[in-house]
């Protein structure tokens, strides 16, 4: 408990002690955060397989579908 | 248009968007890989001498890096979002070999960053000199290893092995976790790379102490920083060498029209050339029977020498890659095209067949697939010289590469002669060498982007080579969204640059601070 208590007060320490230049990188960490996680990620980003399907079955056969698009111009079912 | 229905600008905009944010990423790590040995160095003899004036030094490079480091920080994983959104075919063919590195690399990131940086920033005077030391050095490997798993995974595209594909799935499994991780190329990108950004941050260290000299500033800080930087920056630079000559090994290997595009050698043979310089004929296209240089300046035979130590070996340009030389195991492009188309076919009728129950035409078509699976890429291709990169943005990005990167070992050696003898502020022309240390700066970073512009245009158009195409691992999504969200990141990245280089100078200018005693 001590041990987690110490290791809790360095963090605080060191941020309140923080020098000029290291606020404003924070400030710059915490901003592009914001715009990293939340804009960028969720609103400009979704994760397209996970996003239009529900299964890994169907994002299988989704991914293996647009990936034989062009056999159909090919016949291989004569070999 | 190579995969049917995909709209062309929809791949361009694709490609320009990952390009953009790589390349964005790319200008804050290789500082951030080499300064922190560097600090670890100057920290460790500090710790040895106790001499503070070395501690000032640590410190005040140590701002620099948690300035870049800020600023840097996550760029990165924007590329993974591209991954998912804009990727998502490729993303689901490599999953489970490009998740697990990513994994590992997110993970150790994260501990390294939240436990032993802050030690680094918070832990003066806190715990003690060597504990404190531990975690700087700890930082400077868990930063360099962090950038072990994503390479290593790019590795995996250059030279995919250790893998299943899993009809069923349609995903790359891995089945030798060994064979992904020590490849040849993995461990060959991995040290050229790393070593590539220890020569960036020592010219960025030797830079900034030039403009304090300059300046007639922070003499001793400076001087001392020189030494070690020119010093670490002389011995990435043999390590670079090497490793160079290794990638461009396994790149003749498994990558020969990387090659090719590398030295903008059309017709290959044995005696091949090493081109030291050239300019290559504008517009110059495969089988237009026009010369393939307007001037040149190369060596007879080290192409094939430095290859396989053998003036005779033969290196295959891009006309013969496109035609094939059977009696080298060369298949021509057009027999790997329908080979490919063969394996695409199968790989439907498969399915079909499952799904229907027939199983022993599945199985016929299943084995057939297997047959041609290491064509599969090919069957997404239309014509042959579909798989020639865009030569000229090669040649010059890996001529630019190895031009600075020869002129950087010379600026190292100057620095290193000067600082170790103690005489760089007697030399007659110290003021043009510190000129010159300062614009290596921008220099350096131009080279290490042509590096990667070689890697990554030269394997074009595989996104994962002989597999999968770049038409076929994008999502079929609207290009405007893609166009869209290519100018908020460069509005984003621009904004960071800026924050990035005014904050810098800003305590460039400033210097080592009271503070920092």
């Amino acid at each position: 408990m001590k041990l987690i208590r110490n290791i809790f007060r360095f963090y605080v320490d060191g941020f309140k002690n923080m020098p000029a230049w290291g606020r404003t990188a924070w400030a710059i960490i915490v901003l592009k955060g914001v715009i990293i996680f939340i804009l960028i990620k969720f609103l400009l980003f979704p994760n397209f397989l996970k996003k239009n399907f529900e299964t890994d079955e169907e994002r299988s056969d989704y991914v293996l579908e647009q990936l034989t698009k062009k056999a159909d111009n090919y016949d291989v079912t004569e070999r | 248009m190579m995969l049917l229905n995909v709209d062309p600008s929809l791949v361009d905009w694709s490609r320009a968007q990952f390009a953009l944010t790589a390349m964005y990423h790319w200008i804050f790590v290789p500082v951030t890989l080499g300064i922190l040995f560097i600090i670890a160095f100057m920290e460790t003899i500090y710790v040895k001498t106790g001499d503070p004036e070395w501690k000032r030094t640590t410190k005040f490079w140590m701002k620099l890096f948690g300035i870049n480091f800020a600023i840097g920080v996550a760029t990165g994983i924007i590329l993974e979002f591209e991954f998912g959104t804009n990727w998502s075919n490729y993303s689901w063919f490599v999953g489970d070999i490009f998740g697990a590195p990513l994994a590992i690399e997110g993970i150790m990131a994260f501990f390294m960053e939240s436990t032993f940086i802050a030690v680094m920033f918070f832990g003066w005077n806190k715990v003690s000199k060597k504990f404190h030391l531990a975690s700087t050095w700890l930082t400077a490997i868990g930063a360099n290893l962090s950038a072990l798993w994503i390479l290593v995974a790019n590795g995996w595209m250059q030279f995919p092995t250790g893998m299943y594909f899993n009809p069923d799935t349609a995903r790359n499994e891995m089945v030798n976790f060994w064979d992904v991780f020590l490849s040849p190329v993995a461990v060959n990108k991995f040290l050229h790379t790393i070593t590539s950004g220890y020569i960036v941050a020592s010219l960025f260290v030797i830079g900034i102490s030039s403009y304090f000299l300059l300046r007639g500033r922070e003499s001793l800080l400076a001087k001392r920083s020189i030494i070690i930087a020119s010093v670490f920056g002389l011995i990435s630079s043999i390590a670079i060498i090497l490793t160079g000559h290794g990638s461009a090994v396994q790149v003749a290997e498994k990558q020969p029209m990387k090659l090719a595009a590398m030295e903008g050698l059309y017709k290959g043979g044995t005696n091949a050339e090493l081109m030291g310089f050239g300019i290559i004929t504008p517009g110059k296209q495969a089988f237009d029977g026009k010369n393939d240089y307007v001037v040149k300046f190369g060596f007879k035979g080290m192409l094939s020498y430095l290859i396989a130590f053998n003036k005779d070996h033969y290196v295959p340009g891009v006309e013969d890659l496109i035609n094939g030389v059977p009696e080298k195991g060369i298949l021509p492009a057009q027999e790997r095209i329908d080979k490919g188309k063969i394996a695409v076919s199968s790989l439907k009728a498969y399915k079909i067949a499952k799904k229907n129950g027939n199983t022993a035409e599945a199985r016929k078509m299943l084995a057939l697939f297997n047959e041609n699976y290491k064509h599969f890429g090919y069957g997404f291709l239309d014509k042959p010289t579909d798989i020639i990169p865009n030569v000229q943005l090669v040649f010059y990005s890996f001529h630019a590469m190895v031009l600075l990167g020869t002129f950087f070992v010379f600026v190292f050696l100057a620095f290193f002669w000067f600082s170790f003898r103690n005489t760089i502020e007697k030399f007659r022309f110290r003021k043009l060498l510190y000129y010159i240390a300062l614009l290596c700066i921008p220099l350096s970073f131009i080279a290490s982007e042509a590096g990667w512009v070689v890697v990554e245009v030269g394997r074009q158009p595989w996104v994962v080579q002989d597999y999968m195409p770049v038409s076929a691992a994008v999502t079929d999504i609207s290009s405007s969204s893609v166009q869209l969200t290519f100018f908020i990141f460069a509005v984003v990245f621009t904004a960071l640059l800026i924050a990035e280089v005014s904050i810098m100078t800003r305590q460039i200018k400033i210097g080592p601070t009271k503070q920092e005693k």
